[in-house]
């Protein structure tokens, strides 16, 4: 959709790129380490995506309206700096708001700051892009995160423990599989969803080309 | 030396950042084509981490800490490390041009790499002194090269077996590191 009429992006289209056709983790594989880290319950998989679309978002257009001040040479430290403090905005408001969330979730908040998303949607699209724009990319960027990471936790958690966002889903007497909240589980787990995912590409693709890409 | 060597083992392999904590993934993942670029990306990751472990420890315990500033840690140590990486790369471009050339593509990539922000905040969490701090960051870094050179290794032979079309490239790479972080758990008992 937006590759064809790249000259005529609508926040619609920007939006839809984001979401579906260049979504950061089945497609671009950006932001590995908190779509592995935390994936282990389906609470935190939506706090950590929401977290990370705030930021997101107001990079996005707070780069976007500085695209013509910063100068090349500094970018990447400026970008970081703009970056790191929408991070401690979103820090602080969960240790008041959601201090259980925050736990869950450590060290992982502050890495916000050096998530490639982040970083690559300020380098390849805001820098480049009018403001409106930029919101649209930053927000369907990080719904896109934000669905996958907590379609990998639902995953994670019905093996793992049996429930999804904490409603018991497996019968009674279900043998839970420990493996699937430690690192292998995460890694094992994404590996055959991308599978899954490219099988649906290419069946897609052999059958004309549609642009439904799921 | 207890401490050390305790520090060493511990890091290299029972708690090692990528295999068993999940940091460092991206590069983890996108570096690990070839041998020689894993090896160069390891190189360059250790010695900024081992060089901001050192300087981040001072600004919390000189800057941050007596002025009441510990809310800005994330910026400033990111802060920190965007510098220090500039100041490797204009460094090396100076001193060492045959490094800088094996090394340049890699070095702003080690801004956004979170095993370097993630050391920094641990050592702090974990309260450290200066020397034990830098000798974590140091542990920690080669920690990080060893899991990464395994990975390209294993992913070089890979390129040459038949696999399904669907399995090539990340699938296959990630059920791989899936695997590796199965054997690494049994380094477990170790300390």
């Amino acid at each position: 959709m937006a590759k064809k009429k790249k000259e005529q992006q609508t926040f619609l289209s920007v939006f839809i790129n984001g979401l579906l056709v260049e979504n950061p983790t089945f497609v671009l594989m950006l932001g590995m380490c908190p779509t592995l880290g935390i994936t282990t319950q389906a609470m935190n998989g939506v706090g950590m995506g929401l977290a990370t679309t705030f930021v997101l978002v107001f990079s996005n257009l707070f780069i976007s309206l500085l695209r013509h001040i910063i100068p090349d040479k500094v970018r990447i430290p400026s970008y970081i700096v703009i970056i790191a403090s929408f991070v401690t905005l979103i820090d602080l408001t969960m240790q008041a708001f959601l201090p259980d969330l925050r736990a869950a979730l450590g060290t992982y908040i502050p890495l916000i700051t050096v998530n490639c998303i982040i970083f690559a949607r300020a380098e390849s699209y805001a820098a480049k892009n009018p403001p409106l724009l930029s919101i649209a990319d930053g927000l369907g960027m990080g719904l896109g995160f934000t669905c996958s990471i907590t379609l990998l936790s639902m995953v994670r958690e019905l093996f793992g423990s049996g429930t999804i966002f904490g409603l018991q889903m497996m019968p009674e007497g279900y043998q839970t599989m420990a493996i699937m909240n430690q690192v292998p589980g995460g890694f094992i787990t994404l590996g055959l969803m991308m599978i899954l995912v490219n099988a649906i590409r290419m069946i897609i693709q052999k059958n004309g080309r549609k642009e439904a890409v799921a | 030396m207890n401490v050390y060597l305790s520090m060493l083992i511990g890091y290299l392999l029972v708690n090692n950042y990528v295999m068993c904590q999940f940091f460092g993934i991206c590069p983890f993942l996108g570096v690990s084509k070839k041998f020689d670029t894993a090896l160069g990306m390891g190189m360059a990751v250790t010695f900024v981490i081992t060089l901001a472990s050192f300087i981040t420890w001072l600004v919390q315990t000189f800057l941050l800490t007596p002025l009441g500033l510990d809310y800005m840690q994330t910026i400033a140590f990111i802060l920190v490390i965007a510098v220090l990486v500039q100041v490797v790369e204009n460094a090396l471009k100076k001193l060492s041009y045959s490094l800088y050339q094996a090394l340049g593509v890699y070095l702003p990539l080690i801004t956004t790499n979170c095993v370097v922000l993630a050391v920094a905040i641990n050592n702090i969490t974990d309260g450290w002194n200066l020397l034990e701090a830098t000798f974590c960051g140091c542990c920690s870094a080669l920690g990080f090269t060893l899991a990464l050179l395994l990975l390209a290794c294993i992913r070089e032979r890979l390129e040459l077996s038949n696999m399904p079309k669907w399995m090539k490239g990340s699938p296959g790479a990630l059920i791989t590191a899936g695997l590796m972080a199965i054997s690494f758990m049994g380094f477990g008992g170790l300390i």
